[in-house]
C-alpha cells in the first residue's frame, strides 16, 4: 500500500493535469475560444436539444428511385437501337413498355436480335464490385427482350443515389449559411440532418425536402380542354397538375412529354425581382447546349407557350413573345424572397436523384435550449456539492481524497468529450448527475471495507491496504455490468439513448480510474508521510 | 472530529426472517404492476406511436387548459393530450399520427404550429416533434431489444463470475426493477418515451451494481465461514454490506432528487422513474435478491469443489436436506 513508484505518480499526475487543460475549453465563451490555436478548439459539443436547432430524418422513396431507373433505361435502350453511325445503322423495336418493374420489346427483325443483345450487354455494366449485372437480359417468345433489375444492380443504384443525395442536401444545408450542420447517411436508405441553432426549421425543410427537378416543356395546343378534363389527350403528352396556389384558370397543363431543357443544363440559379412586377423571381442561366436548344425551341414557338414544371407540378406557363436567345431565364410564381432563395439554392446544387420525405423532425428553440443548460447545470453543481458534503461528513479525511477524484473525475469526464468531440444531451446531463452519484460508491465500497477491518483490530495500513484490494473485486464487477448496459444503449438505442450512453460510458471508465487509483495515490502519500497510528474514519 | 454514520456499527437485523414476506410482497407487486399496464396502459409519447408533439410557452398569462384544447381542436389535427409542464407556463400538446403517406405526420405538425400561433399570438412554440409511424415502429423495437439484451447479458456475466444460482437471482431480481419501473410509468402516466428506455437501463445498471455488492460478500463469506448455515451468512452478508447500501443510496438519491426538484422539466419523468428505481433498488439489494439464494440451494460448495474435500480427507462437509451445510 504504502509502495506507490514514482512514476505511478508522475503518471498519474500527468493523466490529472491533461484532464484539466484539456477540459478548459469547453468553459471558456465562444469567443475565447475561437481565439485559441487550431490543435487547442476540442471542446463538448451542445445537443440539439441543448443549443436549439433541428434534427430531420429523411428517407428515400424507394418505389420513386425504382421508377425513375425505369424511365433512364427505357431512354438507354432507346439510344442504343439508334445506333451510332447514321440511319443504316438503327435497329427497329416497338411495343417498349416499362410495366411490371421490367423493360420490355420487341425487336422487329429477327436477325438482329443478336446484335441488339449485344449492345445492351455493355450498357448493363456490372454493379459494383461483385461483377455482377445490374440488369438481367432475357429473351422471350425469340424476339422480345425483357430486362429487369438484378437485385445487385438495386442495392447499387440505392446506394448510389443515398450517396448523391446525401452530397446535395450537404451543398444545400450550407448554402443556409448555418453553422455546423451535420449530414450523415443512416442505414440503407435514410440521412439524418442535424442543424444547430436554426430558428426555422420550415424553410430548411423546404430546402432539402425539394427535389428540384425542373423541366422545360412546351404546351400541346393541339388538345382539346374538354377531352383533357375528362382525362383524354393526345398521343405524346400529358396531364400535368399546377402547383399549389399557381395558375389562374385550369387547374392543370396538357404538356408534351419531351423535355425541351432540363435543370441539369443550369450553370447557376439567383434570387432576384422581376423588373415589371417587383415580385421576387428565381433567374437562371443555361450552359452553352443549354442555351443553344432554349433559342432554337423558342425560335420555331413563337406565340405557342412553354411551362417550367418543378417536381411534376407547373409553376408557369408563359407564351412565348420573341426567341430567348441569351440562355438565361426567370421562374415566376407565387414566391416570397425566402422561398424563392431556397428554390435556387436547390436548383444550384443540383436535384435530388430520389424524392426524399421527413420521417422524423425534432427541433428545439434556443430560448428552450438555453434554459435547460441553465437549470441543468445549476442542478449538476448543487447535487454534486451536496454529494461532497455527504461524503466529508461521513468519511473525513477519506472523504476529502474522494472529493477530489470526484472533480478530477468531472474534469476528465468533459476532458474526454471534448477530445472525441462527444455530444452532450440533456439525458446526458441526467446520465452525468447519475455518475456523480455513482463514482461515490466505489470509494463509498472502499471506505466502508476500512471501516470494517479496523474493527476486526488491524493495524492502519493493512486494514487500508485491505480496504482497497477487496472491494475492487466488487467495484470491477459492478462496473463490468453498467458497460455492458451502457455499450447495448449505444449499439441500439438511438438519439437521446446514444447521448447518454456516451456521457455513462466515459463516467465509468473515468469513476473506477479517479475513485480506486488516484484516491489511493492520495492516501498512500498520506500514510508514508504521516505514518498514523489510528485512522478517524 | 466526529463522523457521521448513517447506519450504526455492527448491525444485527434478521432481514432473512421477512423472506417470505417480502418475496410474497414482490411478486404481489410484481403482479399489480403488470395489471396495471395491462388495464391503464402506458402513455406512450410520440417516439412509439409516432404523430406530433408541440411544447407551447405561453409568456403572457396562460389560458386555462380548456380554451386551448378547444383551440387544438378547431386545427382538426384529431384528438389532443395536453399535458402542463410543472409551475411553468408550458403545455406540451400531443396529437396521434394521421392517417396517410409517410410526410402525413410532418405536414399535420405543420398544421398544429400554425394552427396554435394563429389562436395565441403572444404563445411560443419551444419545440416540434413529428414522428413517422414507420419510425416509431423501428424505435420502440430497438428500444425493447436493448432493454431484453441487457437483462440478458448482465445475468450471463454474473452467471459467468458467480454461479449459476447468482445469475438467477439477479435476473429475477432485473425483472423484478423493471416490472415495478413499468407500473411505476402505468400509474403516474409519465409519458413513455426513448428517454424513459435509457432510465429503465440504467435502473438496471444500478441495481445490479448493487446485487453484485451483496452477491460478491456472499461469495466471500461462503469461503470464509464453510460451517455456517446459509441463512446466518446471508444475514451477515447483508448486514455488512448495509452500510455500504444505504450510504450510496442516499448519495444517488441526493443526486437526483436536486435534478428533480431544479432541473429542467423537459426531462423531469426521466428523472422521476430513476429515482424510483433507485428507491426499489434499494429494497430489493436489501430484501430481495438473497431468499432466491436460499431456495436454489446455494452453499460453499458452490464455490469450493466438494469432491476434493471429501476425497482428499480435507475438511469434511456434509449436506443437509435444506441445502445448508455443516
Amino acid at each position: 500500500m504504502l509502495d506507490f513508484p514514482r512514476w505511478k505518480t508522475i503518471g498519474i499526475s500527468i493523466i490529472l493535469l491533461l484532464g484539466i487543460v484539456f477540459s478548459i475549453p469547453s468553459f471558456l465563451p465562444t469567443k475565447a475560444f475561437e481565439s485559441l490555436p487550431g490543435f487547442a478548439q476540442a471542446k463538448v459539443n451542445l445537443g440539439l436539444d441543448l443549443a436549439g436547432g433541428s434534427h430531420l430524418l429523411l428517407e428515400a422513396d424507394i418505389a420513386d428511385l425504382r421508377k425513375t431507373q425505369l424511365t433512364n433505361m427505357e431512354k438507354t435502350v432507346r439510344t442504343a437501337m439508334r445506333g451510332d453511325s447514321g440511319p443504316d445503322d438503327d435497329i427497329a423495336i416497338g411495343e417498349l413498355s416499362n410495366a411490371g418493374g421490367g423493360i420490355s420489346f420487341l425487336v422487329r427483325d429477327q436477325a438482329q436480335l443478336d446484335e441488339a443483345r449485344e449492345r445492351l450487354f455493355s450498357e448493363t455494366r456490372g454493379a459494383g464490385l461483385t461483377g455482377q449485372r445490374d440488369w438481367n437480359i432475357n429473351v422471350v417468345d425469340s424476339q422480345r427482350i425483357v430486362l429487369t433489375p438484378t437485385s445487385a444492380g438495386q442495392t447499387q443504384a440505392v446506394a448510389n443515389a443515398m450517396d448523391t443525395a446525401r452530397d446535395i442536401i450537404d451543398k444545400r444545408v450550407n448554402a443556409l449559411g448555418t453553422r455546423e450542420p451535420t449530414i450523415i447517411r443512416e442505414g440503407d436508405d435514410r440521412v439524418v440532418v442535424q442543424v444547430p441553432g436554426l430558428q426555422d426549421p420550415a424553410a430548411l425543410k423546404e430546402l432539402i425536402g425539394k427535389t428540384a427537378r425542373l423541366e422545360f416543356r412546351m404546351v400541346d395546343t393541339n388538345a382539346d380542354p374538354a377531352e383533357a378534363a375528362a382525362g383524354r389527350v393526345p398521343v405524346g403528352s400529358e396531364i400535368v397538375p399546377y402547383a399549389e396556389g399557381e395558375g389562374s384558370g385550369a387547374p392543370f397543363e396538357v404538356l408534351r412529354r419531351q423535355v425541351m431543357i432540363s435543370g441539369e443544363q443550369l450553370i447557376n440559379a439567383q434570387q432576384s425581382y422581376d423588373p415589371q412586377s417587383g415580385q421576387p423571381v428565381v433567374s437562371i442561366r443555361f450552359d452553352s447546349g443549354g442555351s443553344s436548344t432554349f433559342a432554337k425551341v423558342t425560335a420555331q414557338n413563337v406565340g405557342k407557350r412553354f411551362a417550367m414544371v418543378l417536381d411534376g407540378k407547373v409553376l408557369s406557363a408563359p407564351s412565348i413573345n420573341e426567341p430567348i436567345l441569351g440562355g438565361s431565364a426567370q421562374i415566376s410564381g407565387s414566391f416570397s424572397v425566402a422561398s424563392a432563395n431556397a428554390l435556387a439554392i436547390s436548383l444550384r446544387s443540383g436535384a435530388l436523384p430520389v424524392k426524399m420525405t421527413v420521417v422524423e423532425e425534432r427541433t428545439v428553440s434556443p430560448e428552450l435550449g438555453q434554459d435547460s443548460i441553465e437549470k441543468g447545470v445549476l442542478a449538476g453543481i448543487i447535487a454534486t456539492v451536496s454529494v461532497l458534503t455527504l461524503m466529508l461528513v461521513v468519511y473525513g479525511r477519506f472523504g476529502v481524497y474522494a472529493n477530489l477524484a470526484l472533480v478530477f473525475n468531472v474534469f476528465l469526464i468533459i476532458a474526454i468529450m471534448a477530445a472525441f468531440n462527444a455530444t452532450l444531451t440533456l439525458p446526458g446531463i441526467a446520465g452525468f448527475v447519475l455518475t456523480v452519484g455513482a463514482a461515490v460508491d466505489a470509494n463509498v465500497l472502499i471506505n466502508e471495507r476500512i471501516r470494517e477491518e479496523l474493527k476486526r483490530g488491524r493495524r492502519p495500513f493493512q486494514a487500508v491496504e485491505l480496504g482497497y484490494t477487496e472491494a475492487s473485486r466488487a467495484i470491477f464487477d459492478a462496473n463490468v455490468t453498467n458497460v455492458i448496459a451502457a455499450g447495448l444503449m449505444f449499439w441500439f438505442g438511438s438519439g437521446p439513448i446514444k447521448g447518454f450512453a456516451v456521457v455513462l460510458t466515459i463516467g465509468i471508465v473515468t469513476s473506477v480510474f479517479t475513485a480506486v487509483t488516484v484516491t489511493r495515490m492520495f492516501v498512500a502519500h498520506w500514510l508514508r508521510t504521516n505514518r498514523p497510528t489510528s485512522i478517524n474514519i | 472530529m466526529r463522523l457521521l454514520k448513517l447506519v450504526p456499527d455492527d448491525t444485527n437485523y434478521d432481514f432473512l426472517k421477512w423472506r417470505k414476506l417480502a418475496s410474497f410482497m414482490s411478486f404481489f407487486l410484481v403482479v399489480v404492476s403488470i395489471a396495471l399496464v395491462a388495464v391503464k396502459g402506458l402513455n406512450l409519447g410520440i417516439d412509439f406511436v409516432g404523430g406530433q408533439s408541440v411544447r407551447v410557452e405561453f409568456t403572457q398569462t396562460m389560458p386555462p387548459i380548456e380554451d386551448i384544447r378547444e383551440a387544438v381542436g378547431e386545427i382538426g389535427v384529431g384528438e389532443a393530450t395536453i399535458q402542463q409542464f410543472g409551475s411553468d407556463s408550458a403545455v406540451s400538446i400531443r396529437t396521434a399520427l394521421p392517417d396517410g403517406d409517410k410526410a402525413a405526420a410532418e405536414r399535420a405538425g405543420q398544421q398544429l404550429v400554425a394552427g396554435i400561433q394563429k389562436a395565441f399570438p403572444t404563445a411560443r412554440t419551444g419545440s416540434v416533434e413529428t414522428v413517422s409511424g414507420k419510425v416509431s415502429e423501428e424505435l420502440l423495437r430497438t428500444g425493447a431489444i436493448s432493454l431484453a439484451l441487457a437483462m440478458l447479458g448482465i445475468s450471463i456475466y454474473i452467471w459467468i463470475r458467480f454461479e449459476w444460482q447468482f445469475g438467477v437471482g439477479a435476473l429475477g431480481r432485473l425483472f423484478h426493477e423493471v416490472a415495478l419501473t413499468f407500473g411505476f410509468f402505468a400509474i403516474t402516466q409519465l409519458q413513455f418515451d426513448l428517454n424513459s428506455v435509457a432510465a429503465l437501463l440504467t435502473i438496471v445498471g444500478y441495481s445490479l451494481n448493487d446485487t453484485i455488492v451483496v452477491y460478491d460478500r456472499i461469495r466471500e463469506n461462503l469461503k470464509k465461514y464453510r460451517k455456517m448455515d446459509i441463512v446466518p451468512l446471508l444475514n451477515l452478508s447483508i448486514n455488512e454490506t448495509l452500510a455500504r447500501t444505504v450510504m450510496t443510496s442516499v448519495s444517488i438519491l441526493l443526486a437526483l432528487g436536486v435534478l428533480l426538484v431544479m432541473g429542467p422539466d423537459v426531462i423531469f419523468g426521466f428523472t422521476a422513474a430513476m429515482l424510483f428505481g433507485v428507491f426499489v433498488g434499494t429494497y430489493s439489494s436489501i430484501l430481495m435478491s438473497t431468499p432466491v439464494l436460499v431456495w436454489l440451494k446455494v452453499g460453499p460448495h458452490s464455490f469450493v469443489p466438494r469432491t476434493v474435500a471429501g476425497i482428499e480427507g480435507g475438511e469434511r462437509v456434509e449436506r443437509k436436506d435444506d441445502g445448508a451445510v455443516v
